[in-house]
This record gives structure tokens, C-alpha cells and sequence, in this order.
């Protein structure tokens, strides 16, 4: 299972990163015919205004991935320190960050990030802090659970008993022991802001135009779904495939970590 | 810091577990007075909550005391601030019960047994690998194996390494908490020798806690006797087991199984009774021994012999120094 998702993985990754090196056009130049159907020179076909389908689709994917990727490291970062302090400080300070973050998870997360974006633009900045915040409650709860029977373990008394600082034992003698569920939490998250991002550009509030991604190409298409399917279900499939490999590889990494973790 | 006196002294050591649903808070270590002097061991018995983990565990200040004193070296710790404490833990070290779980499973041996030496920086970080071997050899393993984890060792192996860890830092005083409980007998042997060995080429101190009466009279050269978070008995080993002088202490070696199927039987058969002690704190009139120490203003302790003492305000009902428990 694990093995699969690294494949997916590495194939995502390999269209990403050599994108503009494999992607036959520029995702903006035009070509008569549009709406044009499969072809040699256009595999996928052209949308509306003659551009290539393949084309944007390689290229939408470097702008959706990078918002996706950027967005779940700030959200894991933050999830992590808040979650680890939390967990491992205990009391008041626990109380404190565990009510604000269920504040921000209480919230629908459609609609805070439409509010958000709203209110401050659809930049390409704001989308990714409105992701990140979105998701940080998620992952803080997921760093907090284990930490907090973690740090009652014996090993970690010994570590105390021994002279080493809180700081420390926090660090090398709790976290290193929480990173499995992590890891799989921080994959679902990814699957999941796959689709908060193209759901969000679906709806207008992604970044920006001219630059190609997957859900705006989605929505400019949906009127034409019966002339040229092809311009729906290429992005349709792209977000697809995107969010499966990250599931597949949430539930690989589930089952590789869960045995034998101890 | 070179006063003479004790190694460790404990005075009136109370801890207070806070009111939890609805339930009174528990005084689990109540006004415990003991000291070890160097080089030697102090055994603390008693059954499965009595208190002799809280009291090991308050002593090394992993829980806050809610009263007494703990001098270490002629250094309170009860009111050390926290820098000075992490230094002071150069000095005692802990043995815990289960060497299964009181090792980071993620770390080699090395690395556990350099934490210490960099916390403290006892010995040049170039020196660290040399003093990690030595530390093998004196727990009696192979310095080649430091870079295995704890989960490709066998128990007694792990409790070597617990040990070697708790040693690294040149300590003065070792809680030892149950130290050879979760192994098996023969395992338990060659640790209780191994602590043995140790105590006389460092000249340590332990407060060796055990709930296993055989394995303290091997080693303590003084036991303590807990029950209800109060010391009940204290006395050297020799004289605490053969003229016990608290009825507790009585029924505790009682305890002890027979050898012989029949006679266990025969006594499992007459079952021992629960001892129902009266006697907390603030009781006036006399005490057991007919002295009222409320008047005379002296701590409810008796000593039965020179350094054998017994408390007599804790006491069962009907019960008189010098006679058997009445069995029910």
C-alpha cells in the first residue's frame, strides 16, 4: 500500500517539477480551433479560447501542489508547536490554546476561508494563510493526544530524574515518539487541501488569473461539459488522482507505522 | 557541605494528592522522618499503596512535597529552585520498577548513557565513548553493544543499563524503586548482586523500596515499614526481622509464604485479618505505651532499642506493644 503511494507520489511530483519541460504548449497560447477534441497535437484537446488542456493541466498542478504544500507545512509547524506545548505543558496553558483552536475548528472550514479570502483578497498569500489556519486545529489535536500519555511514560520520568531540562525531554524524549500519527494526519491534510483549493478557485477565490489551476479551469469549462467533456474531466481527474495518492499514502504509512512501532 | 550528619535526612516528609469527583484529597506519605547515612541502605517495605514509591519519588522531588524537609549532602531540596535542583540530581539517581518502559525506545544504549554526561557535563564530550564503556563494563556488559536499542536486550540486560545510566554522573544516592520486581528469579539474583557489588566499590546509598521482605533483608542494612503513608517500624534489618515490634510488621513477615504446602494451607486458611489501625494526627491522651506525648510535647515514635523505633499512635484496636495481633 505504502509502496503505491510513494509511486503516486513520485509521479505527482515528477509533472510538478518538470512541468514546463514536458508540457507541449505555454498554458496561455491560444491556437485556432477551440473546443477542439483530442488530437495529435492536442492530446487532451483545446478549451474555450483555444488552449491546450495538457498543457494547463501540468502547469495548474505546479500552482494547486505548491499552494497545497506550502499551506500544510505552516499549518503542520504551527499544529506542532501548539499541540507539543499543550500537550506537555499541561493545565492552563492547555485549556488556553485547546479553546482558541476549538474556536477555529468550529468553524466550517468553507466558510471561514471564504470569509477570510473575502475580506482580505484573493491573493495568492491570503489562500495559503486561510488553508494553513484552517487545518492547524486538526494536526495541533493530533500532536497533543499521544503527547499527552507519552509524557507520563517511564523513560520520560528517567529522562527528568537524570537532570535533563523540560525543554529537552519535550523535544527528544516525547516527540520523537508521536511522529507516526503525525505523519499520517499531515497526509489526509494534504488530500483534504487539495480539495479546499480547487473547491476555493472553483469558486473565484483562488489566486489569480492568468495562471492556469485546476479548479478555475473547472469552473471556465463546466458551460461548455457537453461540447467538449474532456475540459471537465481532465481537472476533474487530475484532483482526483492528487488527493488519492495522498490517501493511499496516509493509509500505507497507517499501516507500515502501526506495526511493530514499539 | 561536609557537615557531618547523614547522607540523606527526611524529616516529617508529607505528600498530599488534591481532592479529585468528589473524593477527600490523600495524604499518601505521611510525616515520614528517616536518614541514610553513607554507603549504606535503607529498605522500604509495605503493601501496594502504602506509599513507598510517592515517598522515594517526593524525596527525589519528581513530586512536590506538600510538607517536611529532604536534605541531601546538607542541601534542602523541598525549596531548590529548578536550575539548582537539575544540578543537584548529579547527586541521586532513580532506578525505576520496569526496565521495559524506563528506556527511550528510540535511542542506543550510547546515547542514553551520554545523556547524563552531557547534562552534567561530567566529562569531555570527547571522553563521553570511553566513559559509556566503562559504564558497560562496570554493570557487567559488553562495551561493543552500545549501539544496539533497548528492545535487543532481555530484561535483566535492560536493568543493567537503568543502572549504568543512574551511575553515570558518579551519583551519592540511588533510589532503587522495585528495582528487581518486573524480572524474573534468577534475573533478580544477579541484579540484587550486581547493586550489591556496586554499593561497596562506590560507596553508594540506596533506598532500596521492595514490597519482596526477602529481597531487603539481603540487602538493607536498615528497613523501614510502611502503612498508609505513615513509617510504622524502623530499625536495622536484623532486629526489624527477628523481634518485630509493630503488630503491622508482624503481620507483613507473617505474609511471607512457607516452603511447606501444608503449613501454607494451614495458615491461608485462617485468614489474616485487615488490619484497622486507629490513630491520625491531633489524637491526645496517652498512646500505646501509656505516655501522653501531646503533654510532654515529644513525637509519637517509641524506640524499642537503640535505633529501633515504632510509631504508637498507629496502632490497632486492642492491640498492646508486646502482644500478637488478635487474630479474627
Amino acid at each position: 500500500m505504502v509502496a503505491i503511494g510513494f509511486v503516486m507520489l513520485a509521479a505527482l511530483l515528477a509533472i510538478v517539477i518538470l512541468g514546463p519541460v514536458i508540457a507541449p504548449y505555454s498554458p496561455s497560447k491560444t491556437s485556432p480551433g477551440s473546443l477542439a477534441g483530442p488530437s495529435a497535437a492536442h492530446w487532451l484537446g483545446t478549451d474555450s479560447i483555444g488552449r491546450d488542456v495538457l498543457s494547463r493541466l501540468i502547469i495548474g498542478g505546479r500552482g494547486t501542489l505548491l499552494i497545497t504544500v506550502v499551506a500544510v507545512a505552516i499549518a503542520l509547524a504551527a499544529g506542532l508547536v501548539l499541540g507539543l506545548v499543550s500537550g506537555y505543558v499541561g493545565g492552563r496553558v492547555d485549556q488556553a490554546i485547546m479553546r482558541v483552536l476549538d474556536v477555529v475548528f468550529a468553524f466550517p472550514v468553507f466558510l471561514l476561508a471564504i470569509a477570510v479570502v473575502a475580506a482580505l483578497g484573493p491573493t495568492l498569500q491570503n489562500l495559503i494563510l486561510t488553508i494553513a489556519i484552517v487545518y492547524t486545529p486538526t494536526l495541533a489535536r493530533v500532536v497533543r493526544g499521544p503527547v499527552l500519555s507519552v509524557k507520563r511514560w517511564d523513560h520520560v520520568e528517567a529522562a527528568r530524574s537524570v537532570g535533563v531540562g523540560e525543554f529537552a525531554i519535550a523535544i527528544r524524549h516525547v516527540l520523537p515518539l508521536v511522529v507516526s500519527p503525525i505523519l499520517v494526519q499531515t497526509s489526509l491534510t494534504l488530500a483534504n487541501t487539495i480539495f479546499t483549493v480547487t473547491a476555493l478557485s472553483f469558486l473565484g477565490l483562488g489566486p489569480p488569473p492568468p495562471d492556469p489551476n485546476w479548479g478555475s479551469m473547472l469552473a471556465e469549462a463546466r458551460q461548455f461539459m457537453e461540447l467538449a467533456p474532456l475540459t471537465v474531466i481532465g481537472p476533474a481527474a487530475a484532483i482526483v488522482f492528487a488527493s488519492l495518492t495522498f490517501i493511499v499514502l496516509a493509509n500505507g504509512l497507517r499501516e507500515m507505522l502501526d506495526v511493530g512501532s514499539r | 557541605m561536609s557537615a557531618p550528619g547523614p547522607l540523606l535526612r527526611v524529616r516529617d516528609l508529607c505528600v498530599t494528592f488534591p481532592a479529585r469527583r468528589g473524593r477527600p484529597p490523600v495524604r499518601a506519605v505521611d510525616h515520614v522522618s528517616f536518614d541514610i547515612e553513607p554507603g549504606q541502605t535503607l529498605g522500604l517495605v509495605g503493601e501496594s499503596g502504602s506509599g513507598k514509591t510517592t515517598t522515594g519519588r517526593a524525596i527525589l522531588q519528581l513530586q512536590p512535597a506538600s510538607g517536611g524537609s529532604v536534605r541531601l549532602l546538607g542541601q534542602e531540596l523541598t525549596a531548590m529552585r529548578r536550575a539548582d535542583l537539575r544540578a543537584m540530581r548529579r547527586h541521586m539517581q532513580f532506578v525505576l520498577q520496569n526496565p521495559y518502559s524506563s528506556l527511550h525506545p528510540r535511542m542506543t544504549v550510547a546515547q542514553i548513557l551520554a545523556e547524563p554526561l552531557t547534562v552534567h557535563r561530567s566529562v569531555p564530550r570527547e571522553r563521553i565513548p570511553e566513559r559509556v564503556a566503562e559504564l558497560m563494563t562496570l554493570v557487567g556488559m559488553d562495551p561493543k553493544v552500545v549501539h544496539r536499542y533497548p528492545h535487543e536486550f532481555s530484561g535483566g540486560q535492560r536493568q543493567r543499563v537503568v543502572i549504568a545510566r543512574a551511575l553515570a554522573v558518579n551519583p551519592d544516592f540511588v533510589v532503587c524503586d522495585e528495582p528487581v520486581s518486573a524480572l524474573d528469579v534468577r534475573t533478580q539474583a544477579q541484579i540484587v548482586d550486581l547493586l550489591h557489588s556496586l554499593q561497596e566499590k562506590l560507596r553508594l546509598s540506596y533506598l532500596f523500596i521492595a514490597h519482596d521482605l526477602a529481597i531487603v533483608r539481603a540487602v538493607a542494612h536498615r528497613v523501614a515499614v510502611m502503612y498508609g503513608g505513615r513509617l510504622v517500624e524502623l530499625g536495622d534489618a536484623a532486629r526489624v526481622y527477628d523481634s518485630p515490634a509493630h503488630p503491622y510488621t508482624r503481620n507483613l513477615l507473617d505474609a511471607v509464604p512457607i516452603p511447606d504446602p501444608a503449613r501454607q494451607r494451614a495458615k491461608l486458611a485462617e485468614a489474616a485479618p485487615e488490619p484497622q489501625f486507629r490513630g491520625r494526627d491531633g489524637e491526645t491522651g496517652p498512646c500505646v505505651f501509656g505516655e501522653d506525648h501531646a503533654a510532654s510535647g515529644t513525637p509519637a515514635w517509641h524506640e524499642v532499642a537503640p535505633g529501633h523505633g515504632v510509631s504508637c499512635r498507629f496502632w490497632p484496636p486492642g492491640a498492646c506493644p508486646g502482644q500478637e495481633l488478635p487474630r479474627i
